[in-house]
């Protein structure tokens, strides 16, 4: 396993605010095929730490390397376009078109990318298709974005993240606001999409980062203060004086 | 978008471009007149909406890429002799390169910034119009002279003073705009745009350049705008400054305003409505300005998605 060059790497990755060391020389790796948590407190760094990672941020120091490549002055939507995909913390979909065409941009960017010209209009259909049928979107197509129920809007954001196949996506917070039903079915969903993409996932809820993580970090004050498989970070004393209060 | 409607749209567009052809031989010699004027024109609006309507940028200073194809034709004709079309290729060229030009220094700003600079560009451009009077001569202009504008083609010269080969010239223009409208429209970049203008950060993480898609836009608004300009000098032989002043910036955007942003055929009705308004109102009152500014608050009141817009928004959900 040692041999293995991780998928995505962090070399003392840092981003200040003003005065406040939001995220503070942060060295990561994230092995290909896994699903990772990120959980911590509130302002542990988590968010600013993807955003690092998926070109929203610049870092005031340190590195990022994906798949090898030295991406850390490489702007967001070329990381996207190199395999990595972000879900927003806040839903971000296009209130304004339909659940179809939102995915429907998903599609065509990674279509133009596969250099086969103009995409055509069946295999655009086609693959808004599989992605919305993927996260159980499949009777919503044609419904206005901003007239989906929350939990569905979440869902969409997903959906579009998968249809652009990334080889890494980072949810942020996917589960904010669900339904239980909706979280199990969503359980499920990433499950199935860590088949054949590695999952970042920042999330609050332990009951989802205790069924899906392989490992978990767990951050504080921009720094990993613990990193391991789920029981033992649930028996960390650390992580527990962090989390639970002394 | 998944029912296509291609069929009915391609029905509409011809059909309208078909009615305007018929209306060269129906239309009273007056109001062919106005109507040459206003199918130029609805192309410059239409360049307009191009960035305005689909991208979400709101410019006031479109008067400048007007202005760069009106005078792009009118001085290498005027000054250089050049044959029309070569003048119509120079003002296109002059409206592309002011267009990316102020696109890179512009898109650098967002929202209120973006409108001032853009402003400033067009009175930039006004100034030079009125700077280099001895070629321009300024707000007087220059008249180019009929047989300058001729267009020779193989076995047959078109002469703009006609009034029906102006009027045809006129349509083939803005028939290919409208073309071309809706092909972008309907392509991969015109959702592109649509959805910048809707969720510019969600674009860019989908994998958008936002930055290239924007200029583009710029250009190709830049270009339609240019040959809405360069098309009038040739067609009316006037170029004057008054075109380049901040009155024409705000036009498009009030035809386009009133015709429906973001519709492909917003342009042609918001500028016929305009014109006829103006028109219609000015054989009764001096004051027919206040009834222009009347008729667009209600409008913006009570349609403020525009004649097109609102008929879209109610009943033809299909229109592109």
């Amino acid at each position: 396993m040692a041999a293995v060059t991780p998928l995505l790497s962090t070399r003392g990755l840092s981003r200040s605010f003003g005065g406040l060391r939001a995220v503070d020389e942060v060295d990561f790796d994230l092995p290909a095929g896994e699903i990772r948590a990120i959980i911590g407190p509130n302002g542990a760094g988590k968010t600013t730490f993807v955003g690092l990672i998926c070109g929203r941020l610049a870092p005031s120091a340190g590195r990022v390397v994906f798949d090898g490549r030295d991406i850390t002055g490489m702007p967001a939507h070329r990381r996207v376009r190199a395999g990595i995909a972000y879900t927003f913390q806040i839903t971000s979909v296009f209130a304004r078109l339909s659940a179809f065409d939102n995915v429907a941009l998903s599609v065509q960017r990674r279509l133009l990318d596969a250099g086969a010209g103009r995409p055509g209009r069946a295999r655009l259909e086609a693959g808004v298709d599989r992605a919305l049928a993927r996260v159980g979107l499949a009777g919503h197509a044609a419904t206005l974005a901003g007239n989906l129920s929350y939990g569905h809007q979440r869902l969409l954001e997903v959906a579009m993240g998968l249809a652009l196949e990334p080889r890494l996506l980072i949810l942020d917070e996917p589960t904010q606001g669900l339904s239980d039903g909706e979280i199990a079915a969503f359980i499920a969903l990433v499950r199935e999409i860590a088949e054949d993409a590695t999952v970042l996932l920042i999330e609050h809820n332990m009951h989802v980062v205790m069924e899906l993580a392989g490992r978990i970090t767990v951050m504080e004050s921009g720094r990993i203060l613990a990193e391991g498989e789920p029981a033992a970070i649930r028996a960390d004393p650390a992580v527990q004086q962090a989390y639970l209060g002394g | 978008m998944r029912t296509d409607g291609l069929a009915r749209i391609v029905a509409l567009h011809l059909g309208l471009v078909l009615l305007l052809l018929a209306l060269n031989w129906l239309l009273p010699e007056y109001h062919r007149g106005v109507f040459s004027r206003i199918l130029v024109l609805a192309v410059f609006a239409m360049g307009y909406n191009v960035m305005f309507g689909y991208t979400g940028l709101l410019s006031l200073g479109h008067a400048m890429f007007f202005a760069a194809g009106l005078y792009g034709a009118g001085l290498t004709v005027y000054h250089l002799g050049w044959p029309a079309p070569a003048g119509f290729a120079a003002g296109l060229a002059a409206g592309l390169a002011l267009a990316l030009a102020v696109g890179v220094l512009a898109l650098r700003t967002t929202g209120v910034a973006f409108m001032i600079v853009t402003l400033m560009f067009a009175q930039v451009i006004y100034l030079l119009t009125l700077y280099f009077t001895t070629y321009t001569r300024g707000e007087e202009g220059l008249v180019l002279a009929p047989e300058d504008r001729f267009i020779a083609l193989p076995g047959a010269v078109l002469d703009p003073t006609d009034p029906s080969t102006r009027y045809l010239l006129a349509l083939a223009l803005f028939a290919a705009a409208l073309a071309a409208t809706v092909a972008i429209v309907r392509a991969p970049f015109g959702r592109t745009l649509v959805a910048i203008r809707e969720n510019e950060e969600r674009m860019r993480m989908l994998g958008y350049d936002v930055f290239a898609n924007k200029l583009a836009a710029v250009a190709v608004s830049g270009v339609l705008c240019a040959a809405a300009g360069a098309a009038y000098a040739l067609l009316f032989g006037y170029v004057g400054a008054g075109f380049a002043s901040i009155q024409y910036s705000i036009l498009p955007l009030l035809w386009v305003l009133l015709g429906g942003a973001a519709t492909t055929l917003g342009p042609i009705v918001g500028t016929l409505a305009m014109f006829y308004v103006v028109d219609v109102t000015s054989g009764y009152t001096s004051a027919y300005l206040l009834v222009v500014g009347l008729a667009l608050i209600l409008l913006i009141l009570y349609f403020p998605r525009g004649l097109v817009g609102t008929l879209r928004e109610r009943w033809l959900p299909w229109l592109p």
